[in-house]
């Protein structure tokens, strides 16, 4: 069913089909339109599920982690400080396997205090062993959820999975999105039947101390299952396509790749920017394409080496900066890159968009243009120029 | 006799008031029971992996989130129809509860979760080193309070923890000593049937960091009810309805004389004796909020 919905509600309608037994969250914006409309839905009686207000994010991620453990399936969203307060028990949820899913309505970090967005939040705990999927519009906003729960519950997978979407542009934005039908998500996603939980008639001790000897191996397992979620993710593409009769790419997207020169890889709503430059510059006879990466962890990486075969100049757009080095996605696209051995060039890497400034389509006819004119380190190329005239950039 | 539900075979010292607590409190409690516990002592010697020391189930998650890992487990158990059947013992030593997780234990109390929490209080974080912790008894030596040249250890009395959960309004709250077995095995029995958040204060030495004989834990967990410092009572619905009440209270004295980490207080000098006037002030007060004497 087409609806003109904002992609908080996006989300929200999507949470109400999968039916959580537990919804727990505690206010920040730019997330908060997903949980009101949650608990509007819970007071309504359309969703049958516990909605717990909590006094922080910390508790909010804690009672994830309990009713997960508990058996029922559950929710939660946040953003940026929200999603850093909750950073502690977001790792412990990955290292006790729990299949929680969470929104992280994407915004930036303090300080200065700024509400809107960029990825500095969910890019600040990539390394917490959670899924990262990012959506590029409301439709996938939507989608990904439906998908999210199909892989973290997945019996081979078991971790949990983090939806991205950028705060205001897209939680706060309005667009117009096929819903799916009840009948369709419960085909897709069936109960959540745990394979392990807090079960007096089972008695199981979670959460035990690991000692050196063993600790070692269970990183190594959430890696190895990482590495092996991607072909389960792919397939998951299909079963996806199958059922709703529509795509929604879930590892990554390759956008008018085909012959191109260069690439530029981002994430998020800027894709959708960045498609409508490709067409413009293609449109004068330049090849250009984009590599829109949706899932982020684990990292596609032979997807995004084959899609990247051949490209002479590849660039990254960071909407996230690792202070003193350079972008995270930048970084682990030139690790890859030379790890598969697959660039003739460096990778560049650009940064814009933080704290909500517009990414304009001029910014990235730049970043294009500034691609084949040697390597860029971390350019912000989106800064004030009153203030790139009075100081000069420390990494560029 | 039913068989112990929390087993033999873990890694607590010798004479430890916390492992004996647990061990009273869930078999209290019975095998219908869900434990949430806090990081610290009682998570790191029984739980080992391979091991456990657990008839029941039982998550470890953080230092500061039993109570909202209990909320958690609660709201899940209710969801799927099976609280009515099932306990939910959320448990954490007195730093993971009445300092880093006092937040999220309010929290659970304001929101009314069907939980009794137990904080096993051995008065500092014993898991770490002896640290001081808001629970640690004003002048009490630890390792970041000692004592010394300008110092007689902690500068200021510990919280008054009962006090703090009956204000929230809960229906249950209660104090209780490893010393007295029965009297905690009678609250938890009392607490789990009651509907909504209830919250138990347990009393438990630690030889190695109160610096007592291990065979004095009994004695000491006594003593400290007896003189009058740890008063063991109950709340019901904010109220005070019940204390532990004696014809006639033990001098502090014998209390402070059996730990190491009150020695420094046993010193000729103008400044202990301040120290000591200021804990024999503490029982008076005792003495006269609660009504610790038998009429």
């Amino acid at each position: 069913m087409k609806v003109f919905m904002e992609g908080s509600h996006a989300a929200a309608e999507a949470v109400k089909m999968i039916k959580p037994g537990v919804v727990c969250a505690y206010p920040i914006t730019p997330q908060t339109h997903i949980v009101e409309r949650l608990s509007e839905m819970v007071a309504g009686g359309e969703l049958d599920a516990e909605y717990v207000n909590v006094e922080s994010e910390h508790s909010a991620a804690s009672v994830v982690l309990g009713s997960t453990a508990a058996g029922a399936r559950s929710y939660t969203a946040t953003s940026s400080q929200g999603l850093i307060l909750m950073s502690e028990v977001l790792f412990n949820i990955a290292g006790m396997r729990l299949p929680v899913v969470l929104t992280c309505v994407n915004r930036a970090l303090s300080a200065p205090i700024n509400i809107w967005n960029d990825h500095q939040d969910s890019m600040a705990v990539r390394d917490s062993g959670w899924i990262q999927l990012y959506a590029e519009n409301n439709q996938e906003v939507h989608d990904l959820h439906f998908a999210a729960y199909k892989i973290a519950e997945h019996k081979d997978i078991m971790l949990p999975v983090m939806v991205c979407m950028d705060g205001f542009i897209l939680s706060h934005g309005y667009e117009v999105l096929d819903l799916a039908e009840q009948s369709q998500v419960d085909k897709y996603l069936p109960g959540y039947k745990p394979a392990y939980k807090l079960d007096t008639e089972d008695p199981l001790t979670m959460g035990l101390l690991g000692s050196p000897e063993v600790y070692t191996e269970t990183r190594y397992a959430i890696q190895k299952t990482m590495d092996e979620a991607l072909a389960l993710i792919e397939k998951e593409e299909r079963e996806f396509e199958k059922i709703f009769n529509r795509k929604q790419p879930l590892l990554i997207e390759s956008y008018k790749t085909e012959g191109a020169d260069k690439v530029l890889i981002a994430m998020g709503s800027i894709c959708g920017t960045i498609k409508e430059v490709v067409d413009e510059l293609r449109a004068k006879g330049q090849k250009v394409g984009l590599v829109k990466i949706v899932c982020f962890r684990p990292l596609p990486v032979e997807k995004i080496s084959q899609a990247l075969k051949g490209v002479k100049h590849i660039g990254v757009l960071d909407k996230a900066i690792s202070l003193g080095a350079f972008g995270p996605l930048h970084l682990e696209i030139s690790a890859l890159a030379q790890i598969k051995n697959i660039a003739t060039q460096p990778v560049s890497g650009f940064i814009a968009g933080l704290g909500g400034r517009d990414i304009r389509p001029k910014t990235i006819k730049e970043i294009f243009s500034l691609m084949d004119k040697g390597a860029q380190a971390a350019s912000f190329v989106d800064l004030n120029k009153w203030y790139k005239e009075e100081s000069p950039i420390m990494v560029s | 006799m039913q068989d112990n539900l929390f087993v033999s075979g873990h890694t607590a010292c010798a004479g430890c008031g916390q492992s004996m607590a647990a061990r009273i409190v869930l078999n209290a409690a019975g095998k219908n029971t869900i434990i949430t516990n806090a990081t610290g002592c009682l998570e790191v010697f029984s739980t080992g992996f391979p091991q456990t020391a657990w008839a029941v189930p039982f998550i470890h998650s953080l230092f500061e989130n039993s109570a909202a890992v209990a909320s958690g487990v609660e709201a899940g158990l209710k969801h799927l129809g099976i609280k009515d059947r099932v306990n939910v013992i959320a448990q954490g030593g007195d730093g993971g509860t009445a300092d880093i997780g006092l937040q999220a234990l309010s929290g659970m109390l304001e929101r009314g979760h069907d939980v009794l929490y137990v904080m096993y209080d051995n008065e500092a974080y014993m898991n770490t080193g002896i640290q001081r912790s808001g629970m640690t008894p004003i002048c009490a030596e630890t390792t970041t309070s000692p004592a010394g040249k300008r110092s007689l250890g902690k500068v200021r009395p510990k919280k008054n923890m009962a006090a703090i959960c009956a204000a929230h309004g809960i229906p249950y709250v209660a104090t209780a000593s490893a010393g007295y077995p029965k009297d905690i095995e009678r609250k938890v029995k009392k607490a789990l049937p009651i509907k909504g958040p209830k919250f138990m204060h347990i009393f438990v030495p630690c030889p190695l960091g109160w610096r007592h004989d291990p065979s004095a834990t009994d004695k000491i967990a006594k003593l400290a009810v007896e003189t009058g410092l740890f008063p063991v009572l109950e709340y019901e619905n904010g109220e005070i309805t019940n204390v532990m009440r004696f014809k006639q209270l033990k001098p502090l004295s014998e209390l402070l004389k059996a730990q190491g980490r009150f020695r420094h207080l046993m010193k000729e000098s103008p400044e202990a004796k301040e120290a000591l006037a200021f804990l024999e002030n503490i029982v008076q007060e005792n003495i006269a909020r609660y009504k610790l004497i038998k009429e």
